[in-house]
């Protein structure tokens, strides 16, 4: 279970980023967020954000054209 | 803002602004500032008009020719005889709006507090303010107001130079 959850469906390019970036600043460092989202682009930009930022991307998944990202505050 | 000393910045020109013109600059800038660049925006021209208190962002299909809208299930390209005739850009507009609603993309307001928000850097145009006779306070709070020396040493500095 992630320690904080994002529910970024129905936002497009680049809300699910900004609103996972402003999530992170609050959260303390290795603590994981749960990010739902339904842009297709954001599978490609969590894993730039991630490898840019220093996070890490623990999980990328998609299933029902929802998609499931696990990022662990590590940046 | 990023607070590293060694942290990447980008700089980006904003000299249009219409409405769909608005977008691509101040997502760019909006993105590379959560990814922790140092982001400086530069207004002039017609860009100096998305920093006005008051937006009021305008399509117009006119002279566009790529420019198409869904419809009825195809694509459909405006002429520019039907695009100049009174209130096609209106309608226009109001067609581009309602797509920004429907595909959860923002709106140009909310990019631009996340903007101001995440500390990008924004210079207002001095020469373009005027040139068009804007005052200050036809402007948003925060900005700076600077020429083009104030960007050229900015942009000496940064990683990433754009000018959209």
């Amino acid at each position: 279970m992630a320690d904080k959850q994002l529910d970024a469906k129905g936002l497009n390019c680049p809300l699910p980023i900004l609103k996972a970036k402003k999530m992170l600043n609050t959260m303390e460092q290795n603590e994981t967020l749960e990010i739902l989202a339904t842009d297709p682009g954001a599978i490609k930009d969590f894993e730039a954000f991630c490898r840019t930022t220093g996070n890490t991307l623990l999980e990328s998944q998609s299933g029902d054209g929802v998609y499931t990202f696990l990022i662990q505050r590590t940046g | 803002m990023s607070t590293e000393q060694n942290a990447k910045s980008m700089s980006i020109i904003v000299t249009k602004g219409a409405l769909d013109q608005a977008y691509p600059p101040f997502i760019l800038a909006t993105t590379a500032a959560a990814m922790g660049l140092n982001v400086t925006m530069f207004f002039t021209f017609y860009g100096l008009s998305l920093l006005k208190k008051d937006l009021k962002l305008k399509v117009s299909t006119l002279g566009n020719a790529a420019m198409e809208m869904p419809m009825m299930g195809g694509h459909m390209a405006m002429p520019n005889l039907l695009a100049a005739l009174p209130g096609a850009s209106s309608l226009t507009t109001v067609m581009m709006k309602d797509l920004i609603k429907k595909n959860g993309v923002a709106s140009i307001e909310e990019l631009r507090e996340l903007a101001v928000e995440a500390e990008v850097n924004m210079i207002a145009c001095q020469m373009t303010l005027d040139l068009f006779d804007y005052k200050r306070d036809d402007l948003i709070d925060g900005p700076s107001l600077g020429g083009a020396a104030t960007y050229i040493e900015v942009a000496t500095k940064s990683d990433i130079n754009l000018f959209i």
